[in-house]
C-alpha cells in the first residue's frame, strides 16, 4: 500500500427502531449519529489507535473502515481507491487487501472447526494453492503468530486453547491473505493482562515485518501509547483531538482528552496524582448536545462552546484540536 | 478478619477444582487488601466464601473465617444471615443483574433496611435519601427504575445497597470492570471518599493492577488458587518477591513512562482438575529449578508483613 487510508467526512447513521403506535403518531424518524462526519488519515505502515469510551462511534468507524457497513455519507480511500464505489466482484478481490480483528475471539472461531480449518479458511474461499501449499501457508501463519510448533496447534479445536492463543488464532487467519490493513477492534480486551503484551508484540512485528497497516481500536490510553503511532480520540460521533504518540501524551489539547488521561490508573502507588474528572457520562447519541458534544461536562464550557460547533484545528502539523479553548486544562 | 487455610473446592463431574487452595491472610480495621490475579485464579471464589456464598458443587472443605470472634465457616446459615449484608456486604460486577428491573432505586434501599433492621418505613425513606446523598445521585431519582440510570449510576446505587446497613466489611469483586475509563475513576474515587466516612475495612478484588495501585494498602496476589504474595502495597511494587508478581507487574503498560518494554509470561495457568506436584508457577516461571516442579513451597513471612509462597525467593 504506497497511499495509506483516507476517510474522509465519514457518517453513518442508524435509525432507532419505534413501535408501531409511535411510528403512527409522529412521522418524524429519529436517527442516533454514530459516525457523524469525521476526517482522518492513515499512513502506510502506521499504528492508529482510535480511542474512546462505549457509545462514541469507535467501533462502527471501524467497520465501515472496511466496508462492512454501508456509509450515509463519506469516503474511505484505500490505496486511491473509494471503497463505497467498488461494486460486489471488484470489493471480494478488495478483501484480500483488508481485514478485522474482533474482540470476542471464542465468538470469532467456529468452534467445530480445527485451528488448521479456520486458518485455511480464507485460503479456499479465495482459491488459493493446492491442498499441499495450503497447509505449508497455515504453518508459516500460525508460526508467525507464535503458535508454534504448528503441527501441535493444527487439530486442535477453539475450546482446546486458552484466551490468548484463540486470538492468534484469529491473527493468523487474518494475515494468511497477506492484508495490507487490519482493523483491530479491542483485540487484547478480553486476554489476561499477563498476555496482552504478546499480542500487541504481534501486532507491533506485523507492522514491522508484513508492513502491515493498523487501525487500533481501543477504550485504553495506556496500551495505545505502547504500540500506536497516532491517537485519534472520539466522542459522540466526532473525532475531538488526533495527534502524533508523543505530542498527544505530552501535551493533550482538548478537556475530554485531559479527563481520559487522567482517569487511566497508573500501577505505581507512589505516584498520586490529582485526578480531573468530568461530571456525568456520556450521553446518548440520539439527541448530542448542541455546538462541543462535551460542553454540558466540561468544566471550561461557555456560551459559546454550547451554541458553536468547534472542528478540528492545527495546533501543529501533526497535532488537530476541536475545541474553542485547547490547552487550557492540562494535565498536573 | 482472619482467614486461615481456606479451601473451596467445587466438586464437578470432571472432578474436583480446587479452586481456593490453603489461602490464609489478616486483615485489620480500616485497611483496604487489594485481591489481584488473572481470571480462575480464584479470587472471586475466595469473595464468595467469605460471604459463605458458594453456589453447589463448591464447598469450604477446610479452614477459618474468623471475624469479630466468630468462625463464619461453623456458623449455621440463619446466624450468617445476621452477618451477611449487615456486618459484611459484597459489591459485583455486573449492576445491572444484581438490581430488580421491576423495582424503583429507593426501595431497594428501603427494602435492604427493612429486612434486617427493625424501624419504621419512614425512617427507612429518610435514611435511603442519606445515602443517594452520600452516592452522588440526587434525591429526585428515589422512585427512578434501574434501566433509567446509566452503567455508573447503577453501580452507585449497587455500592448504596452494600452500605446501607452500615457494615464493617466490604468485599468488592470487580467493581469497575463494566464501566468505562472516566466512570471506573468517579466510582473509585467514590468509594475512597465512603471508605474513610463509613469507616470501612475493604477488600478489593480486581485484576487491574493499576486499580490496586491507587486504593490498595495491601496487596495479596493469587495464581491458580494459592495466594502466592502478600504485602504492604509499596514493596511489593518496589520489589516483588515472586516470581509471577514480578512478571505480571512487568506485563502492565504505565502511561506515566516514555519508554517501556513489555513482557509476558509464557504457557496459560494450569488446570486445576489435575493434582499438581510442586510451584503451581514452575511451569511457566523462568528462574524455576528442580526441588520447584518436586515440592510445594508454603507461604512463609520473610520480614515484617511481607509473605511469600516460594523456594527462591522464602
Amino acid at each position: 500500500m504506497k497511499a495509506g487510508i483516507q476517510v474522509e467526512n465519514l457518517k453513518k447513521y442508524f435509525p432507532v427502531q419505534k413501535s408501531f403506535l409511535e411510528a403512527l403518531i409522529s412521522r418524524k424518524t429519529e436517527y442516533v449519529k454514530a459516525v457523524d462526519g469525521i476526517t482522518f488519515k492513515i499512513n502506510p505502515k502506521e499504528i492508529f489507535g482510535l480511542v474512546g469510551e462505549s457509545g462514541s462511534g469507535k467501533t462502527t468507524t471501524g467497520k465501515l473502515v472496511i466496508r462492512l457497513l454501508e456509509p450515509t455519507d463519506g469516503k474511505v480511500m484505500f490505496d486511491g481507491i473509494n471503497i463505497f464505489e467498488l461494486d460486489q466482484e471488484e470489493l471480494r478481490k478488495f478483501r484480500k487487501r483488508m481485514q478485522i480483528i474482533f474482540q470476542d475471539a471464542t465468538a470469532s472461531l467456529n468452534p467445530r472447526m480445527t485451528v488448521g480449518e479456520a486458518v485455511k479458511h480464507p485460503l479456499e474461499i479465495h482459491e488459493i494453492g493446492d491442498e499441499k501449499e495450503r497447509k505449508e501457508m497455515v504453518f508459516e501463519a500460525l508460526e508467525k503468530v507464535g503458535l508454534s510448533p504448528p503441527e501441535a496447534f493444527y487439530n486442535k479445536y477453539p475450546h482446546q486453547l486458552s484466551g490468548g492463543q484463540r486470538q492468534r488464532v484469529c491473527f493468523a487467519r487474518a494475515i494468511i491473505l497477506n492484508p495490507e490493513f487490519i482493523v483491530a477492534d479491542e483485540p487484547i480486551a478480553m486476554i489476561d493482562v499477563s498476555l496482552r503484551a504478546q499480542i500487541m508484540d504481534l501486532m507491533l512485528k506485523l507492522r514491522n515485518e508484513r508492513n502491515v497497516t493498523f487501525l487500533y481500536i481501543t477504550h485504553d490510553l495506556a496500551t495505545a501509547k505502547y504500540i500506536c503511532d497516532k491517537i485519534a480520540i472520539m466522542y459522540l460521533g466526532k473525532i475531538v483531538e488526533i495527534g502524533e504518540r508523543e505530542e498527544f501524551y505530552n501535551d493533550p489539547q482538548h478537556p475530554y482528552t485531559v479527563a481520559l488521561l487522567s482517569s487511566v490508573p497508573i500501577p505505581d502507588p507512589k505516584y498520586r496524582p490529582k485526578k480531573i474528572l468530568p461530571k456525568g457520562e456520556i450521553p446518548s447519541p440520539i439527541n448530542p448536545p448542541s455546538g462541543c458534544r462535551f460542553h454540558p461536562r466540561c468544566p471550561i464550557a461557555t456560551k459559546k462552546c454550547s451554541q458553536e460547533e468547534p472542528t478540528l484545528k492545527p495546533i501543529s502539523k501533526t497535532h488537530y484540536v476541536a475545541c474553542h479553548y485547547p490547552g487550557k486544562i492540562t494535565l498536573s | 478478619m482472619q482467614v486461615e487455610n481456606l479451601k473451596t473446592y467445587y466438586f464437578t463431574k470432571q472432578g474436583v477444582v480446587r479452586a481456593v487452595d490453603n489461602v490464609s491472610f489478616e486483615i485489620y480495621e480500616g485497611e483496604t487488601l487489594g485481591l489481584v490475579g488473572e481470571s480462575g485464579c480464584g479470587k472471586s471464589t475466595l469473595g464468595f466464601s467469605i460471604m459463605k456464598l458458594i453456589p453447589p458443587p463448591g464447598k469450604i472443605v477446610n479452614g477459618k473465617i474468623l471475624f469479630k470472634g466468630k468462625d463464619l465457616v461453623e456458623l449455621p446459615e440463619n446466624e450468617m444471615r445476621k452477618i451477611r449484608g449487615k456486618r459484611i456486604a459484597m459489591i459485583f460486577q455486573d449492576p445491572m443483574t444484581s438490581l430488580n428491573p421491576l423495582m424503583k432505586i429507593g426501595d431497594h434501599i428501603v427494602e435492604t433496611i427493612l429486612t434486617h433492621e427493625n424501624v419504621t418505613k419512614e425512617e427507612a425513606y429518610t435514611r435511603a435519601k442519606k445515602l443517594l446523598d452520600d452516592l452522588g445521585i440526587s434525591r429526585e431519582r428515589i422512585n427512578d427504575y434501574p434501566h433509567q440510570f446509566s452503567g455508573g449510576m447503577r453501580q452507585r446505587v449497587m455500592i448504596g445497597l452494600a452500605l446501607a446497613l452500615n457494615p464493617d466489611l466490604i468485599i468488592a469483586d470487580e467493581p469497575t470492570t463494566a464501566l468505562d475509563v472516566i466512570v471506573e475513576a468517579q466510582i473509585l474515587d467514590l468509594m475512597k471518599k465512603l471508605k474513610e466516612a463509613y469507616r470501612l475495612t475493604l477488600i478489593l478484588i480486581t485484576h487491574n493492577i493499576g486499580i490496586v495501585a491507587e486504593m490498595a494498602d495491601k496487596i495479596g496476589v493469587m495464581y491458580a488458587g494459592k495466594l502466592v504474595e502478600l504485602s504492604k502495597t509499596l514493596p511489593i511494587f518496589e520489589e516483588p518477591l515472586h516470581p509471577y508478581t514480578e512478571a505480571l507487574l512487568d506485563s502492565v503498560p504505565n502511561i506515566k513512562l516514555s519508554e517501556q518494554t513489555l513482557k509476558w509470561i509464557p504457557g496459560s495457568p494450569p488446570n486445576l482438575l489435575n493434582p499438581i506436584k510442586g510451584c503451581r508457577f514452575a511451569p511457566r516461571c523462568k528462574y524455576a529449578e528442580k526441588r520447584c516442579f518436586e515440592e510445594e513451597p508454603k507461604i512463609i513471612e520473610v520480614e515484617k508483613n511481607r509473605f511469600v509462597a516460594c523456594h527462591l525467593r522464602g
